[in-house]
């Protein structure tokens, strides 16, 4: 007997493949990219990215939009800030945030 | 195919309705002003038909032009910002309304596109497109608005 995923199912097991991560990273520098803009310089078969692609999509972290007769993939950021209010923020405690804060501007200095 | 860095904005939203009703919603000024908190908007709904908003007050606040169309299924909007300088000056942005039907209800698909990194036009319209479409969701679905007031305005 199986059970259908719930929405928050979806979300993390898109979530938990780093090439599905990977792309999501690469939309986020460059959002609208093609299928074949996606392909590029990344050690995945384009059946991979594709099959990535459909999860994400599922996952509604994904909207996909036609241009002409290309298919453009921009990220759907609306998912994220949810699993943010609901699995991050309430966890937080305010000297874990000031940590975080704290380490974000160091590494940013560091890159700098 | 563009590979130039751009500005995004994605929404995506399930709404228990019919095709056919949520496009008039989204062409029927007299449904838009209800949900957009007042704005006007005129066009003719046809490919290159010139489209205009404006605030309630009058004042123009967008221009552009039907560059796709396709009931109840797409349109694609060139906008461009008219009352706000430094947004005038980034140069159109590009709106696609994408509708797909579902068993019981439409996922509607807003993707607003400008063609620069860091847009301010796109700032702006993420603040207020997520206040807009709620509204369009709440009174389809009960009738109602969500909120009267865009908050910040």
């Amino acid at each position: 007997m199986t059970t259908r995923m719930s929405d928050a199912d979806l979300l993390f097991k898109a979530l938990a493949d780093p090439g599905r991560r990977e792309l999501m990273d690469r939309l986020h520098a460059h959002d609208g990219q093609t299928l074949t803009e996606l392909c590029r310089h990344l050690d995945m078969t384009r059946q991979g990215v594709t099959q990535h692609l459909a999860v994400l999509e599922a996952a509604n972290l994904l909207a996909v939009v036609w241009r002409g007769r290309e298919k453009l993939h921009f990220l759907n950021p609306a998912p994220l800030q949810e699993i943010y209010d609901r699995w991050i923020f309430k966890f937080e405690r305010p000297r874990l945030k000031a940590l975080r804060d704290l380490k974000r501007q160091l590494e940013k200095t560091n890159k700098g | 195919m563009s590979t130039a860095p751009r500005s995004s904005f994605v929404y995506v939203t399930i709404i228990r309705t019919t095709p056919a009703k949520l496009w008039e919603a989204l062409t029927d000024p007299k449904f838009i002003r209800q949900y957009w908190y007042g704005v006007g908007v005129e066009c003719v709904w046809k490919q290159g038909a010139p489209w205009k908003m404006s605030f309630p007050d009058g004042r123009l606040a967008d221009v552009g032009e039907i560059l796709e169309i396709d009931p109840p299924r797409r349109i694609v909007i060139r906008w461009q910002n008219e009352w706000n300088p430094e947004m005038k000056a980034e140069g159109p942005s590009r709106c696609t309304i994408d509708l797909t039907p579902l068993e019981d209800a439409v996922k509607l698909t807003i993707t607003h596109v400008l063609d620069r990194p860091e847009s301010k036009f796109i700032a702006g319209v993420s603040g207020g497109w997520p206040y807009t479409l709620a509204n369009l969701k709440s009174l389809l679905e009960t009738g109602a608005v969500a909120t009267k007031a865009h908050p910040g305005h």
